[in-house]
């Protein structure tokens, strides 16, 4: 039988603003566009992380979105490197990526594929980066949706928590396509700790506010 | 938990379009790692194992006329097919589910191939993997794995825990990708891909061969024949290290290798045979046998299939499993095309010559970009 974990903080970056457990953490001007936004958000968290300037968006987005709500919770001093892990899900996997690669092939006459861009190419890099950034070595599976689906994401890291194998877990939804962005992020926790949210489906569309 | 049985599976590659074709040309050790010039997909030649097109065409053509499906769903499709062919399971009942593994998915749809007959849309996984179900009239909404080279693998450790979990008595798992000019030019700016067919583990060995395919296994809570295979454990980890380079230190899959062993509750010791990786890049294959090492598994034989059926990307997880449950059935194990010379530092079982064997459990291992690592066995019951 499986038990229900607790979300312990939650995040959301669309529309360029970056919220924080319910509040607003940071909002960019109207005008801005991704790129300004996300390194506007960058300096506030106030991390250096080099690797950060040469990511696609998505793994930008997907890295900012973790620095929140990773940012007062101690996992790695509570828990070991493989008793966290990331579980993420979007629609377009990394297609907004591709078709920048494939512009740098289809004209052979103005042939220059970059592997620099190439290995953006995948959904689960945004995992990968999340998982240089925090030393995350726990179970780590990309899923992709036609919508968010909270139901199954919730029922799967609630399993992974009552069968032992995690006993933390970044999960959501990063979406990146077209220009359009959106980054429902949270980090779970099997163990019940003062005023948590409980890690339903139900919870999640509440403070997602859908 | 309990164990889920394999009851049925197909794989269709270069060497063939069912499990016995593909087996076949293995025991032969023909490799269908070819060089192509096919200037659509690369300016320059290439060794790759390619899907025999009208072989394909003629295949899916028996199983619909209508147009407006991409390679990869024929593929896939047709794989399905083949395996749903030798079992009871009704792919149109609530109590069987579909699960999808792919990196890539419809990318040729980029380049224009189809011009109006697909939608643009079907380049989100999750529509194709709809395309897919529906072909087959499941009720159900398919799960989508896109966790680039261990997607297979992570799509049957999944199928196994859905299964366990009671909702479902059946789960169709299937994966693929097809080669296009996208994955070759982007292996190639890598300077990953080799300069002949791959030579997994050996001293010589300078790179990848792709290989497009589709491979299918049907999961059941029961077995449907006496001898039964079935997936008793497994796990995915991270390295944390780099999201294009496997670890130095073989960490990662090792930490794979145990946790896939705690999960099925038995020690390296029963361990019969580990179906390897092994793409035949320095790193990959050097950090493969460290891993092996330290798992205290070196002289339990191992192969690497990519030699035959070159590295199929999101289907290498469940072609290369599909392989190892006919090893498990037929007590054989397959040579390592392409090795002739150990050329890893910390010495392997590779098998040089196919040998027949017992075979009652097996390891599977698996490691892609983003620096994850996954790790399945799969035991004779």
């Amino acid at each position: 039988m499986s038990s229900i974990g607790f979300i312990k903080s939650y995040s959301i970056i669309r529309n360029n603003q970056a919220i924080l457990n319910g509040e607003e953490f940071l909002k960019g001007a109207p005008e801005d566009d991704f790129a300004t936004f996300i390194r506007s958000l960058y300096k506030k968290l106030e991390i250096t992380h080099s690797p950060f300037y040469k990511m696609d968006d998505m793994c930008k987005l997907g890295l900012m979105a973790t620095e929140l709500i990773l940012k007062d919770s101690a996992i790695k001093e509570k828990y070991t490197d493989t008793e966290i892990g990331v579980v993420l899900s979007n629609s377009s996997s990394s297609l907004h990526t591709d078709a920048s690669y494939y512009e740098t092939v289809k004209d052979k006459s103005n042939y220059f594929p970059s592997p620099a861009v190439f290995v953006y190419t995948l959904p689960n890099i945004v995992i990968g980066e999340i998982c240089i950034r925090n030393k995350i070595k726990g179970e780590n599976t990309f899923f992709i949706f036609e919508e968010y689906n909270p139901e199954f994401i919730t029922d799967y890291v609630n399993n992974l928590f009552s069968s032992g194998k995690l006993k933390s877990c970044i999960a959501g939804w990063v979406e990146f396509c077209e220009g359009k962005y959106e980054a429902f992020l949270y980090l779970a926790e099997a163990a019940q700790a003062e005023n948590l949210i409980t890690h339903t489906a139900e919870q999640i569309k509440k403070i997602y506010n859908f | 938990m309990k164990s889920v049985f394999l009851i049925s599976d197909n794989v269709i590659t270069s060497l063939g379009f069912n499990t016995g074709e593909n087996a076949a040309k293995m025991r032969e050790r023909c490799s269908g790692v070819l060089l192509s010039e096919d200037h659509f997909i690369s300016p320059t030649p290439f060794y790759a194992s390619l899907v025999k097109t009208p072989i394909l065409e003629e295949s899916f053509g028996r199983l619909n006329s209508k147009e407006g499906y991409t390679r990869l769903e024929k593929m896939i499709i047709t794989s399905i097919s083949d395996a749903l062919n030798k079992t009871k399971i009704d792919p149109a009942s609530n109590d069987t589910l579909f699960i999808i593994s792919t990196a890539k998915g419809n990318i040729d749809l980029l380049e224009n191939k189809y011009k109006e007959r697909v939608p643009k849309e079907r380049l989100k996984l999750a529509v194709m993997a709809r395309v897919i179900s529906s072909f087959f009239k499941n009720p159900n909404q398919p799960l989508v794995i896109s966790n680039a080279c261990i997607s297979g693998s992570v799509a049957i450790l999944l199928g196994k825990r859905i299964l366990n979990e009671g909702k479902y008595r059946n789960v169709i798992v299937a994966g693929g990708d097809v080669i296009s000019e996208f994955t070759v030019s982007g292996f190639q700016s890598f300077k990953a891909i080799g300069s002949g067919p791959c030579k997994p583990y050996d001293e010589g060995r300078d790179g990848i061969s792709l290989g497009e395919g589709a491979g299918t296994v049907i999961l059941s809570v029961e077995p449907e024949n006496n001898t039964s295979i079935a997936v008793i454990g497994g796990a995915i980890t991270n390295d944390a290290n780099h999201i294009s380079g496997p670890s130095r230190t073989g960490e990662g899959l090792f930490l794979a290798i145990d946790g896939a062993l705690k999960d099925a509750s038995i020690c390296a010791e029963e361990i019969d045979y580990i179906s390897g990786h092994g793409t035949a890049t320095n790193y990959n294959d050097e950090m493969e046998s460290k891993a092996i090492h330290s798992a205290k598994l070196e002289l339990v034989p191992m192969n690497s299939l990519k030699g035959y059926i070159g590295h199929t990307l999101g289907a290498a997880g469940i072609a290369e499993s599909v392989m190892a449950a006919y090893s498990m059935k037929n007590n054989i194990l397959f040579a390592t095309a392409g090795f002739s010379k150990m050329g890893v530092t910390q010495p392997v079982n590779v098998l040089s010559d196919c040998i027949e064997k017992k075979v009652n459990r097996v390891l599977k291992t698996a490691a892609g970009f983003g620096g994850c690592n996954a790790a399945l066995i799969f035991e004779k019951q």
